[in-house]
């Protein structure tokens, strides 16, 4: 299967559970040469078909860009768009290198197809980083091939001439001739090989570095755009299912005379779920209810009578298991770091904190609930569906369906929001079967009790962390213990201690200059399908660790800015690898030594931070600052929350302030968006949600009870201060997110002296 | 089943179909209208927003049976050629990130917008309110509105570099 967590990968391995992901993309896709080699170079010239559906003759060096010889240059997107701009940020890349003119430019989604396109899995905040190069040198080839066909025809030296703006230029002669016209010639031409190429230098860009709209705006605003839900063939019918209410549950029995009376319901079906786990490619147990339109669906859902086996997790009790894990982690556990010797700290510390950190289960709640449209014809099946993985879903169809993967197609439209939810198939899976077992094509749609009921939830969490300062007032000691299920376990039951890449998410990427640290975890079993949510492990431990660490910063009479900078030290790049037990540093499956930990990066990020946010300005009463910094997915952030409480406790957030360092900016307006979003994301987190579980089912049902913030409490102003980098770019998607909550709540203890220990946060408890 | 006529956009559909059937499900299966969203299918999320006699009203729980003789508008319905002076501004400030919510966030400030044409910031805050956007683009939304409205440009996001 390639289907898979990007922190799972030691433990996929090992169980073979998904080691194809590994296997055949990624970083070997990158490594057998990107878009020049490894079978990814047509370099043909072909016939395409222009915006009209007419045929025109075409210069395609590569998978990503077709040059029309009338001129439109049609480029591939072939991540998932869910928010981030992704559909509009890797093309713009290419159309930079390329010289091409961006009214001229369409672009096309790709099927899920990694032989043909590479990595597709659209999560990790990885797409910029993976593809930054890979993108740069498409768009240079096809340059490449351009200039050479011009100068030839011009008889002048190739170095001679350029691109802009859809034209190759010879400025010399001012002669230029537009792309269309060279197709013909071009395509004549060998593709050239990496390096004949010439990459262009950061001050010839026209778009990376500076914003760009995204592509899709016009048809978001008048309603045209086409996301899972809105996908239709002739004949669709609509889907509905009964899950079981508890994970790993069987159908008992079902009575579905009462569903099937009513108006417009066609077909009753039950599914056979996975079993316990049931990983991420199989479907829940349920019933389904296939009709004419969604509302027969719905009421025949709501009419199905089914006895359920709820099996093993059927007394799940979250607040139970809160409760038990905050009384483990008093204990010792698996030490998984360790530098010196954290017990000498302790008994020679003249102060010592210690707190305990609760997180609660949470759910992605995107606004477009999963949906999926299966069509199954002449032996084969093709998908239409709002996802971030579209080839694991091609194979977990294909698994599904008994069908050769080749005999799948799966189609990715716009995604209603995704954090990670869409990567999950279970749902285009269920599509598969009922469009087989029905014999008719099936759009299944979950309803709002359904994703909120049947995620894969962010898991609960609970924490201990004891930090000491000695006699010279220096962090002495750093003892960080940890409790939550692991991903892994949605994989295999197997799994009960959280994996190396999920405390590689900030915990045992721990970089202050701190002696003696000891982290230590838990043994966990779960009891639910755990998945990760934006930013994953990194919100939990990023939110114990810099709360912490501002306790420690006002314990050591230093503001937290300057403590910070202290406990960071010296300029240089950390490696974590050494201290670890029995384990490895992920470093977000990249090598470290190309991708370091640096403290300098971190320390500017910083600075930059205070001086924007006037950090140490006086504050009116009921007023207050908070700091916090953190590299998540090989981005620095530093993160500085101005918060005001009222005498009712009620919460506004007047102002926040981000400096970031995520290497060369591509689309400078996105990245904005991406914070001012993750902002929005982590004040949910902070401040509203929550998912209860009691005998194994989730308590929340909708946005009533699972609450997300709206707009009068959302933070007004965010500013974000990006820094000029010159450095590998990194992904923006999930770093915002991390460093927010902690620093919201710091800035809630500037104003109120209460500290936050608990989440979502709850002054009238505090 | 029933018979209905109903008004939409200016034109008369007529539908048979269940009674208690929610307009948006009328607008989304029965007419292939596609722009407005399911999100929460009780009044919680706004993504279903569209106007009945140029008032909001949530489609996902208004029954086609109550709709009569009222005029019905959606985003496909907005403008003519998709440039209400909301759809432009929502353009100028690049307002959408996933962009599921937005028709409904769209709809609903254009009820709000003629009801009252120059919203204070708290008017708008109070009037959106019901809008979720898990996404995030709150404060651009804001900033569309008060341009739309003729406002002072308040820079609600500043982009700093
Ligand atoms: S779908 Fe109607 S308000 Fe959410
Ligand atoms: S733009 Fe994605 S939910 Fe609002």
């Amino acid at each position: 299967m390639k289907i898979s967590s990007p922190f799972h990968k030691k433990i996929e391995q090992q169980e073979d559970v998904s080691s194809e992901l590994f296997k055949a993309s990624r970083r070997d896709f990158l490594k057998i040469g990107g878009v020049l080699a490894g079978g990814l170079v047509l370099g043909v010239s072909f016939f395409s078909c222009n915006d009209k559906g007419k045929k025109v003759a075409s210069l395609a060096p590569n998978v990503y860009l077709t040059i029309n010889a009338d001129g439109e240059v049609i480029i591939v997107a072939h991540r998932s768009e869910m928010g981030t701009g992704i559909r509009t940020g890797l093309p713009l890349i290419i159309a930079d290198e390329l010289g091409a003119d961006w009214s001229r430019v369409r672009i096309v989604q790709a099927e899920g197809d990694e032989k043909k396109y590479g990595d597709q899995n659209t999560d990790g905040s990885y797409s910029v980083r993976m593809f930054y190069k890979p993108m740069r040198e498409a768009g240079a080839a096809a340059r490449y091939m351009l200039i050479q066909a011009a100068a030839k025809e011009w008889n002048v030296a190739a170095d001679e001439c350029d691109t802009e703006n859809g034209q190759v230029v010879h400025k010399a002669s001012g002669k230029s001739t537009p792309f269309g016209d060279l197709v013909a010639a071009a395509s004549a031409l060998e593709v050239p090989k990496p390096e004949q190429l010439k990459l262009k230098d950061r001050s010839q860009f026209k778009m990376i570095g500076h914003d760009t709209p995204i592509f899709d705006l016009h048809d978001i605003v008048t309603g045209k755009a086409v996301f899972g839900i809105d996908a239709d063939v002739e004949n669709t019918k609509v889907a509905v299912i009964k899950h079981c209410p508890v994970v790993g549950g069987k159908i008992k029995s079902f009575d579905d005379a009462k569903a099937k009376a009513i108006p417009g319901v066609l077909k009753v079906i039950p599914i056979k779920g996975g079993d316990n786990p049931p990983t991420v490619h199989k479907p829940l147990s349920g019933v389904a209810v296939i009709a004419e339109n969604t509302w027969a669906a719905i009421k025949g859902r709501d009419a199905l009578e089914v006895e359920w086996d709820l099996g093993p997790n059927a007394t799940y009790d979250s607040a139970k298991e809160l409760e038990e894990l905050a009384e483990k982690i008093k204990h010792s556990g698996t030490v998984r770091r360790k530098r010196g010797e954290f017990s000498k700290a302790r008994s020679g510390a003249k102060k010592v904190i210690e707190h305990t950190y609760l997180a609660p289960h949470l759910a992605h709640a995107t606004i477009e609930p999963p949906s999926a449209l299966a069509v199954i014809k002449n032996s084969s099946c093709e998908v239409w569906a709002c996802t971030q993985n579209p080839q694991g879903a091609r194979d977990a169809v294909a698994e599904a369906l008994g069908m050769d993967a080749a005999k799948v197609r799966v189609n990715v439209t716009l995604l209603g929001g995704g954090f990670g939810r869409k990567s999950k198939p279970d749902f285009i899976v269920e599509a598969a079967l009922l469009a087989k077992e029905s014999g008719l094509p099936v759009r299944v749609q979950w309803t709002r009790e359904d994703d909120l009921h049947h995620d894969f939830h962010h898991s609960l969490s609970a924490q201990r962390i004891v930090a000491t300062i000695d006699a010279d007032n220096k962090l002495s000691g750093w003892s960080h213990h940890i409790a939550y299920p692991s991903i892994g376990s949605t994989f295999d039951a197997k799994v009960v201690q959280p994996s190396d890449g999920e405390l590689g998410l900030g915990a045992t990427d721990f970089p202050y200059n701190v002696p003696n640290i000891q982290i230590e975890t838990y043994d966990c079993v779960s009891h639910m399908r755990i998945g990760w949510l934006r930013s994953v492990r990194n919100i939990p431990q990023a939110f114990a660790i810099q709360t912490m660490l501002d306790e420690v910063a006002a314990a050591r009479g230093m503001d937290a800015v300057a403590n910070a900078l202290d406990l960071l030290g010296e300029d240089r790049n950390i490696t974590f690898n050494e201290e670890l037990i029995n384990g490895k540093y992920p470093n977000y499956n990249e090598d470290i030594a190309v991708y370091p930990w640096n403290t300098s990066r971190m320390k500017r990020v910083i600075e930059r931070v205070a001086k924007e946010a006037g950090w140490g300005k006086k504050m009116p009463a009921g007023s207050g600052l908070g700091f916090a910094a953190h590299r998540s997915f090989l981005t620095y952030v530093a993160c500085i929350v101005e918060v005001n409480v009222d005498s009712n406790n009620r919460i506004t957030i007047p102002n926040v302030h981000y400096a970031i360092d995520c290497g060369v900016a591509v689309n400078t307006d996105r990245i904005r968006s991406q914070f001012e979003g993750g902002a929005q994301f982590s004040t949910s987190i902070a401040l509203k949600s929550a998912i209860t579980v009691k005998n194994g089912a989730v308590e929340q049902n909708n946005f009533d009870t699972y609450q997300i913030i709206r707009m009068p409490e959302s933070p007004k102003q965010i500013h974000v201060h990006i820094i000029d980098s010159e450095e590998k770019p990194t992904g923006v998607g999930e770093p915002p997110v991390p460093p927010f909550t902690p620093a919201l709540c710091n800035a809630i203890f500037a104003a109120t002296g209460k500290r936050i220990y608990k989440l979502p946060v709850d002054l009238t408890t505090a | 089943m029933s018979k209905y006529s109903i008004q939409i956009n200016g034109k008369t559909h007529e539908v048979d179909v269940m009674e208690d059937m929610p307009l948006l499900w009328v607008l989304r299966d029965v007419l292939g209208m596609k722009g407005t969203k399911f999100g929460c299918g009780m009044a919680q999320c706004g993504a279903c927003t569209v106007h009945l006699d140029d008032v909001a009203i949530r489609s996902c729980s208004v029954p086609v049976s109550a709709v009569g003789k009222g005029k019905v508008t959606t985003i496909e319905g907005l403008s003519e050629n998709g440039d209400h002076p909301l759809q432009q501004a929502w353009e100028k400030h690049v307002v959408p990130q996933c962009g599921y919510c937005q028709t409904g966030q769209i709809m609903n400030a254009a009820a709000l917008l003629k009801r009252n044409p120059k919203p204070s910031e708290e008017q708008i805050e109070q009037a959106m309110q019901g809008n979720l956007c898990r996404c995030g683009t709150y404060n651009r939304i804001k900033q569309a509105i008060i341009t739309a409205a003729g406002g002072s440009n308040v820079i609600l996001n500043k982009a700093d570099q």
